[in-house]
């Protein structure tokens, strides 16, 4: 397991309230980690100020999954 | 210092997101100096991240309210009301705009989102003012946020710098017609700080930087500086200032060209 998933999945963790081992690849942050629309804008939030990075509007749209936000930082670091 | 401050005060903040907003920064501001506080939320959504900010702060008065309608304005002062019977201040931090529209080309507004978007982000600082003007009994004070694109062509902001526009002029309208009453009425013009709502602004990023490489003092601002002066505003500091945007911003809004020694910052 990388250093940037344990990052991401303690981010959802704490941010969603869910149990560590429900944030898989696979796992939908609305479907599946019970998200609203404002909870996945604020996890967009802070995976760019954890990260230092930027996720365009765009590209946070096509952030659908724990697997999706970890492919997308480890390509923008 | 201010500890005493809003002793005995009691008013409500309408518009609180999540921890990063504007709002939040001046609740925590008034409530450390002293004040009671209710909260206002619109939705579910909102209600769940209102609730324990709110009790963070010793208040459990968080009440629903659409601003969009009459009807729900009116329950939320009929409830505050029969809790409080009078009330001090108000914070309005309220806005929206279809976000597909704070990018590209102001002149693309729609009819429906300018309606819209001057509807929530004007009209109803000037509904809910109304209705607390009835409750401050002694005397109280408003405030709302208001932004540089009501003054200044900001990219993206569009529609919402043309809101804020008309938001300030209301600002000053009112001013008037309650200072006989001893209310007061103000805007802070916060510098760019990234929240909940920024968050639909175009380029926004770029925006933070563009500000923290030109503000005479080099730097943004945060939540809690903008809460400190609001706290100025909301108390009897500011007891003789009505009708005023204060500019809390880092002083950005007196430039007038990029700073010499600013990177370019779309070369980043």
């Amino acid at each position: 397991m990388s250093e940037v998933e344990d990052r991401v999945r303690k981010i959802v963790v704490e941010h969603l309230g869910v149990e560590e081992d429900k944030v898989v690849e696979s796992a939908s942050f609305i479907d599946d980690l019970g998200a609203d629309s404002l909870d996945t804008v604020e996890l967009v939030m802070a995976f760019e100020e954890e990260f230092g990075i930027e996720i365009p509007d765009d590209a946070a749209e096509t952030i659908q999954t724990f697997g999706d936000a970890v492919k997308f930082i480890k390509g923008a670091q | 210092m201010t500890s005493q401050l809003m002793a005995g005060k009691r008013g409500l903040i309408m518009g609180l997101a999540n921890d990063k907003s504007i709002a939040w920064g001046i609740a925590k501001s008034l409530s450390d100096a002293g004040a009671e506080l209710a909260f206002s939320y619109q939705g579910d959504a909102l209600k769940k991240r209102v609730d324990p900010l709110a009790a963070s702060v010793g208040s459990s008065l968080v009440l629903p309210c659409d601003v969009g309608d009459e009807a729900s304005i009116d329950a939320l002062f009929e409830s505050l009301k029969a809790e409080w019977g009078t009330m001090d201040f108000i914070v309005h931090a309220i806005g929206f705009s279809d976000k597909n529209e704070l990018r590209g080309r102001y002149v693309d507004t729609s009819r429906q989102n300018f309606l819209t978007s001057m509807d929530i982000s004007v009209y109803s600082f000037t509904a809910v003012v109304k209705r607390a003007a009835e409750m401050m009994t002694d005397g109280g004070s408003a405030l709302t946020l208001t932004y540089y694109g009501a003054e200044k062509v900001m990219p993206h902001y569009n529609v919402m710098g043309v809101a804020k526009a008309a938001l300030e002029a209301s600002v000053r309208y009112m001013a008037e017609d309650l200072g006989k009453d001893g209310i007061r009425v103000n805007a802070i013009s916060a510098g760019t700080i990234k929240t909940l709502a920024a968050s639909g602004i175009g380029d926004f990023r770029l925006i933070m930087k563009w500000n923290e490489y030109n503000a005479p003092l080099r730097r943004t601002v945060t939540q809690e500086e903008v809460g400190k002066s609001a706290l100025y505003l909301l108390s009897d500091l500011g007891s003789a200032v009505t009708g005023e945007v204060l500019h809390v911003d880092a002083g950005y809004h007196v430039v007038g060209m990029k700073a010499v020694d600013a990177p370019d910052v779309t070369k980043e």
